[in-house]
């Protein structure tokens, strides 16, 4: 009787749903290990040999050291730009206020691959050539709603009190940004900014479109090597960039609760 | 000792108008707020008093007028140049600062040397009676706590006037008092200028050196405690300011001073007039709950000189110290009575007069 209750039919569909999510992701990790070009399973040994391969394959590391540098810019800017839109929207009252807003948030609605020929078509428009310039500002383009999104939200529940505290206490608004809105903002910077980072890295639709030869970022790169052929050594970039976009949350997470307990302390 | 002369318009609001939109907050105020006084700012939620602190402080800016301090037109001055220090009704602590880094907050924008520094922060805090917290966190204290925390933060800075939005309002109803008599004591050491933001007419009669009575965005009336309860310049004071009773009536004759009037049930009642009245006039008779004195129809005690009614309790509320009655009089009309509590309490359905003194009998004016 037990046995075919409500809860364990549940938990057998919960664990199937969780089977197969993970199925695909844990075959590529596996797979990576595989000495055989071919890959299937069973696997026939171990060996690290894909991952030394693509130690030193030039063009994964030049997409790689790309992928870095491209998300890294993305989040600065991104946040560079979303804090001070966020604290316009959530304090002041201007006109086209609802307007300018929501045209800021439309890139998350508005598929990528509309984004990615508009931006080019922008570009033609003013006769000048694709460049690793053009793909941060589309970076940057897809990022913002995010980044606008989470500290909006956190600037919503910082009540307005503690900066009028602060003009009054004789802290111009610019002290009153360093001193108290930025420290109690940080969190949301620091979330906002992860974001950014990860969407940047992740990306291929758009990326597609405006990544020049020379400017391969990782994803984009995989998706070229699989137009060749299936090489296992993709199975160990897939493994690497799996450990990258977990850990880097976590790590952050991680540090951020530090950081927490250190003030209360 | 040589006390030098108090300004008696330290602070000055002159024709005053706060629109936000269509709405208008603070309509055509003119307001003289004495030097080192307590004064209060009180009304209902919406009369605007909020709105004229918070443009005292720049947090807002008024539409049309000027408000001056200390003689200086401070219009154009930023919040953070006006040296005012502000008390909200959350604390609004910052919440990731220790204690000694809330409180001495303003002291680092004036140029006070560290070691000068801490001991301001340590003697405010003495001041506030929470001596040896200083390295605490602000959610590390009650709420009391926290607002004492507050007025050291805004003291120590030695502001010209001290506003407070409503200080009390966010504890608990026994903290409250002693918080209150906390700011009145720490007001009166520190003889600084003060505005009291309130919809609690208990907490603006026990403290203020004056209080300004707010309605719909204009002053109602301002004066002593004692000036506007007891001689309330019109019906929304006279009712705000705790339970009154409207009864209306006609002017008949004055009568060595008072003036005598006709109830509608027939009744004569002495009164204690606001204005000059002409025989026929129509008026209210305003009579405090507090002020009536009730007793058992057959028990006829000393009411020479009073103003008598008869009726019938309708209703009686157990208050623990007081009763409220109310009391039905034969042409229908029901007067609110409160008394404290006798040893026999009066019961629903009991037949008794309620007398009293023509003192406190105001005569305001019928409305229209």
């Amino acid at each position: 009787m037990k046995l075919f209750s409500g809860w364990s039919l549940i938990r057998a569909y919960t664990l199937l749903v969780y089977v197969w999510m993970f199925t695909p992701i844990v075959a590529v990790v596996l797979l990576s290990f595989n000495p055989q070009q071919f890959g299937s399973f069973p696997m026939e040994g171990f060996s690290f040999k894909w991952y030394v391969k693509l130690a030193h394959n030039a063009t994964i590391l030049t997409a790689f050291k790309n992928s870095l540098v491209l998300g890294s810019i993305t989040s600065v800017l991104a946040t560079a730009i979303g804090i001070p839109a966020a604290m316009a929207f959530v304090r002041y009252e201007f006109r086209g206020k609802e307007a300018i807003n929501t045209l800021l948030l439309a890139p998350i609605m508005i598929p990528e691959v509309v984004l990615g020929v508009a931006l080019l078509l922008f570009l033609r428009w003013l006769q000048q050539p694709k460049s690793f310039l053009l793909l941060v500002i589309g970076h940057v383009v897809l990022t913002l709603p995010y980044v606008l999104l989470v500290v909006q939200a956190r600037l919503v529940g910082i009540r307005k009190e503690y900066e009028e505290a602060a003009l009054s206490l004789g802290a111009s608004p610019f002290q009153t940004f360093r001193e108290i809105t930025f420290p109690l903002l940080a969190p949301a910077v620091f979330a906002g900014m992860l974001f950014a980072f990860t969407i940047s890295f992740d990306d291929v639709t758009a990326t597609l479109f405006w990544a020049t030869a020379r400017n391969q970022t990782v994803p984009v790169q995989i998706f070229g090597m699989l137009r060749n052929s299936i090489s296992p050594e993709i199975n160990a970039l897939g493994a690497v960039m799996i450990v990258l976009t977990v850990s880097l949350p976590l790590v952050a997470g991680y540090v951020s609760r530090r950081f927490a307990r250190g003030s209360q302390a | 000792m040589l006390k030098k002369e108090k300004d008696p318009a330290f602070v000055k609001f002159r024709g005053i108008v706060k629109r936000f939109g269509k709405v208008t907050a603070v309509e055509a105020m003119d307001l003289d707020i004495p030097e080192g006084a307590l004064v209060t700012l009180l009304g209902p939620s919406g009369c605007g008093k909020t709105t004229l602190l918070r443009m005292l402080a720049g947090l807002e800016s008024p539409t049309h007028g000027d408000i001056i301090i200390k003689g200086k037109r401070v219009n154009d001055t930023p919040i953070h140049r006006r040296n005012l220090g502000m008390i909200f009704q959350n604390y609004a602590l910052f919440p990731h600062k220790t204690i000694f880094d809330n409180v001495a907050f303003g002291l680092k924008y004036r140029g006070i040397p560290r070691d000068v520094m801490k001991d301001k922060v340590l003697a405010a805090l003495e001041m506030v009676r929470l001596p040896g917290v200083e390295n605490r966190m602000p959610s590390q204290l009650s709420g009391g706590q926290q607002q004492r925390i507050a007025l050291a933060r805004a003291i120590v800075i030695e502001p010209d006037v001290l506003l407070m939005d409503e200080p009390l309002s966010a504890l608990d109803e026994n903290l409250r008092e002693d918080m209150r008599r906390e700011i009145d004591k720490l007001q009166q050491d520190l003889g600084v200028t003060t505005i009291f933001v309130t919809h609690d007419q208990r907490e603006a009669l026990s403290m203020s050196d004056k209080i300004v009575v707010m309605k719909d965005g204009r002053v109602q009336q301002e004066g002593t405690p004692i000036e506007v309860y007891n001689n309330s310049a019109n019906h929304f004071v006279a009712d705000f300011l705790g339970h009154s009773n409207f009864i209306g009536s006609t002017v008949e004759a004055p009568e060595n001073g008072r003036i005598r009037v006709r109830l509608d049930d027939g009744s004569s009642f002495l009164t204690n007039p606001s204005e000059t009245f002409n025989p026929g006039d129509r008026a209210d008779i305003v009579i405090r709950a507090q002020k009536f004195a009730i007793n058992h129809r057959s028990d006829q005690g000393e009411l020479a000189g009073m103003n008598v009614l008869s009726g019938r309790i309708r209703e009686r509320n157990y208050m623990g110290g007081e009763v409220s009655y109310y009391v039905e009089l034969a042409n229908g009309e029901v007067i609110h009575v409160i008394n404290l509590v006798k040893r026999n309490p009066f019961r629903r359905g009991d037949d008794v007069t309620i007398a009293v003194d023509p003192e406190n009998c105001r005569l305001l004016r019928e409305l229209p």
